[in-house]
């Protein structure tokens, strides 16, 4: 009985969200099975497609590898967008600093400040939850405002363009310290490597070790996790820190692998997005691979939308959300 | 058990409203219907039957502005020139499409059989250069730009843009000739160095005719530039240009001329008049832009991209594409002729017939060349020499503006 409702509940999901999506489309008065092909295998249809595709469910894997741990250990972090922009911003310093070092070495210290910069970010919010009774969402929300504010002031202050101020950015970080690309492709295949990568050593950390089992008990109940003696204030800063390091080293990779500069709209919503898949997953690694790819490729799909149909490719957006409302509506249930 | 389902009923509260936040705040474009029915085969267009051309847009294709004036010059080559067909994308940066670059809105476009890609914003250098390289049987046109200019362009890309500055000198000399408190207001964009040479051409029209048709000394004439930041509003990123707008008619400036891609300060300086104040505006960019605000309106200096872009749909499709940047002037016989004028001024209803009679004979000194406003001794905002004395600005000197002029109070250079 338990099994057939695993795999009901997801379907009722599944197939809610559809008709919800469907009857958006019918309103703008286009075919919904066009829409649908271009939504869903759009993103497959031609090599560059499938590599915009790619650079974005990287930095969108490693969102929601890092929000499965925060959800595993109980905490909903919000702060997510933030600590990918904090990630992007310290990202920047070696960078920026150093630009004639050797790249493979900027690379890993990049790579190092952005975890560090969003780890340290997304400690705050521990501090605050834990010190000022702050709740992380709203904590992590209004650190989110915080983090895209300095991105902004970076842009338009002391790493400005040479000779102008525009909110678009940063000059562009010199060629040779891109992450390694296939022009033609703009692929960067370190990128997905590294998300994956991500993705089995926290599956790793979160099921095989006793470290994992303890944020796990204390996901499930912290008052008794802390009778049984764990140390259950230190798990939660710890499955922060985690997060916000994952969230940086996306950060990172928005810097040098798809914007190579600095934007004021670095994190692109892909934290938010991430916390869609991991809720949506329910925090089980096996599923956040298939959603991320899913999610990544609704969202490249639907560029051509406008184009070839005349609607607004809002409607992926549509789709992502119904799904992820209606996964929690059939779960209240329980 | 209590404390768990409030916080998920927070949590899910939480994500819609962000949702629904992120929905109301993307600007709609309406329901201007694609003008195509572009099949969705992608790639090689049936040979030679069709042309495709495509355009890249940084905003919206009716904003009353800059991507209205390159959405309809599109248009115009449609009807004028037959068996082109066009396709766009519009609203590409960051703030409405965040994960969506311009190499890959120029990719979509490609996909669709486009042969001519035109990119419409300086933002675009960049991204309109990589896509060029990798499709180098493909021909760019970068609107705004330099990179040919400076040599980082891959061949097949052309930069096209128009002499604005005479548009402004215009708009400036209109508003210096209305103004009562002698109080000019810029709403300027971003600053690079096209919108200071533009605000710099703005002044230098608005001094002369303060000076030579009003009589009074240039110290007496304040020009305040605010900047938001970019070509438009982006809430919670740019400075609003509404609040700025209102700002400036409320420190007492009764023109404001507008650099920025929409509306903002003719609406704003609208609803002023309305309650009673004296306020006129000067849009920019689009012919049609006093719409929105007839009764303050004292005239628009706009872009009238069609006829470079029939010439240039022309040259790509006889397959003569070569590399250029091209910086074209306004048809000083017939201002506003459509088929022929890059740049145009049209008067606004606001404007007084005496002024009207005033701006006509200045038009007609920068039509004859006997008033050059580029003319030195004119200087920076830090007392260095932006042209010497006795001397006259060529183009890539006033091209790379490097600051504001001496007069004008706003920040200059970052």
């Amino acid at each position: 009985m338990k099994r057939v409702a695993v795999l009901i509940q997801p379907l009722l999901a599944l197939v809610a969200a559809f008709v919800l999506t469907t009857l958006a489309l019918l309103s703008t008065g286009v075919s919904p099975l066009e829409a649908y092909r271009l939504i869903i295998f759009g993103a497959f249809s031609t090599p560059v497609r499938l590599s915009d595709m790619i650079m974005l469910a990287a930095p969108l894997l490693l969102c929601a590898v890092g929000l499965s741990i925060t959800f595993t250990g109980g905490l909903y972090n919000l702060g997510v967008e933030g600590q990918m922009i904090i990630g992007a911003i310290a990202a920047m310093v070696p960078l920026r600093l150093w630009p004639d070092w050797p790249p493979l070495l900027l690379w890993l210290m990049a790579a190092l400040s952005g975890a560090v910069g969003g780890a340290l970010w997304a400690l705050l919010i521990g501090v605050l939850r834990r010190y000022a009774g702050v709740s992380e969402i709203f904590a992590g929300l209004g650190m989110n405002f915080l983090a895209g504010g300095l991105a902004l002031y970076m842009v338009l202050g002391p790493w400005r363009r040479q000779t102008s101020a525009s909110l678009s950015g940063t000059d562009l970080l010199p060629r040779e310290l891109w992450l390694p690309t296939i022009d033609r492709l703009r692929l960067a295949p370190a990128a997905p490597v590294i998300a994956v990568l991500a993705l089995a050593i926290v599956w790793w950390a979160l099921t095989q070790t006793r470290w994992g089992l303890e944020v796990r008990a204390v996901g499930l109940n912290p008052a008794a996790s802390e009778r049984l003696g764990i140390a259950t204030a230190r798990r939660m800063a710890e499955t922060l820190a985690a997060c916000g390091a994952l969230a940086g080293i996306a950060g990172m990779l928005q810097v040098v692998a798809v914007h190579h500069a600095l934007i004021p709209n670095i994190s692109s919503g892909i934290g938010l997005l991430g916390l869609l898949v991991a809720l949506l997953s329910r925090a089980d690694p096996r599923w956040l691979l298939p959603i991320v790819v899913a999610f990544a490729a609704f969202t490249v799909g639907s560029i051509q939308l406008p184009l070839t149909l005349g609607i607004d490719s809002a409607i992926a957006g549509v789709l992502q959300g119904a799904l992820v409302l209606f996964a929690l509506a059939t779960r209240a249930r329980q | 058990m209590n404390v768990r389902l409030a916080r998920w009923s927070l949590l899910v509260l939480t994500l819609l409203s962000l949702v629904l936040a992120a929905c109301g705040s993307q600007p709609t474009t309406g329901s201007t219907p694609v003008p195509t029915a572009v099949s969705t085969e992608p790639t090689t267009p049936s040979a030679g039957e069709e042309f495709i051309f495509g355009m890249v847009l940084v905003g919206p294709i009716n904003d009353g502005g800059w991507n209205q004036a390159h959405y309809e010059a599109a248009q115009y080559v449609v009807e004028k020139v037959p068996g082109v067909k066009f396709i766009y994308i519009d609203k590409v940066n960051p703030a409405d499409r965040p994960n969506v670059k311009v190499e890959q809105a120029i990719e979509e476009l490609i996909g669709q059989g486009a042969r001519l890609i035109i990119t419409n914003s300086a933002e675009f250098a960049d991204g309109t250069n990589v896509a060029a390289a990798a499709h180098p049987e493909v021909a760019f046109i970068h609107a705004s730009g330099d990179k040919v200019l400076t040599g980082e362009a891959p061949p097949n890309v052309r930069n096209l843009m128009g002499r604005m500055e005479y548009g402004k000198m215009i708009a400036g000399c209109a508003a210096a000739l209305t103004t009562e408190a002698g109080r000019l207001a810029y709403l300027g964009p971003l600053i690079d160095p096209e919108t200071r040479r533009l605000v710099n051409s703005s002044y230098l029209g608005a001094r002369y005719c303060w000076e030579t048709y009003r009589g009074r000394p240039a110290e007496e004439l304040a020009f305040k530039v605010t900047w938001i930041g970019f070509w438009f509003n982006i809430p919670g990123v740019t400075l609003d240009p509404t609040k700025v707008a209102n700002d400036f008619i409320n420190e007492g400036y009764d023109v404001i001329l507008s650099g920025i891609d929409t509306t903002e300060a003719l609406v704003e300086a609208n609803k002023a008049a309305q309650a009673g104040k004296r306020v006129f505006a000067i849009p920019y960019d689009f012919k049609g832009a006093c719409a929105q605000g007839e009764a303050v309106c004292l005239g628009v200096p706009y872009f009238n991209w069609g006829p470079d872009y029939k010439r240039l749909v022309e040259l790509a499709r006889a397959g003569k594409w070569e590399p250029a940047w091209e910086w074209t002037g306004p048809n000083w016989s017939n201002l506003n002729d459509p088929d022929t004028s890059m740049i145009g001024f049209v008067k606004g209803p606001a404007l007084s017939a005496e002024n009207a009679a005033k701006l006509d004979e200045f038009i007609a000194k920068l039509a004859d060349g006997s008033l050059n406003l580029f003319t030195g001794p004119l200087y920076y905002q830090d007392g260095s020499v932006f042209v010497p004395e006795g001397q006259v600005a060529d183009d890539k000197t006033i091209w790379y503006t490097s600051q504001l002029l001496a007069g004008i109070e706003g920040q200059s250079a970052p």
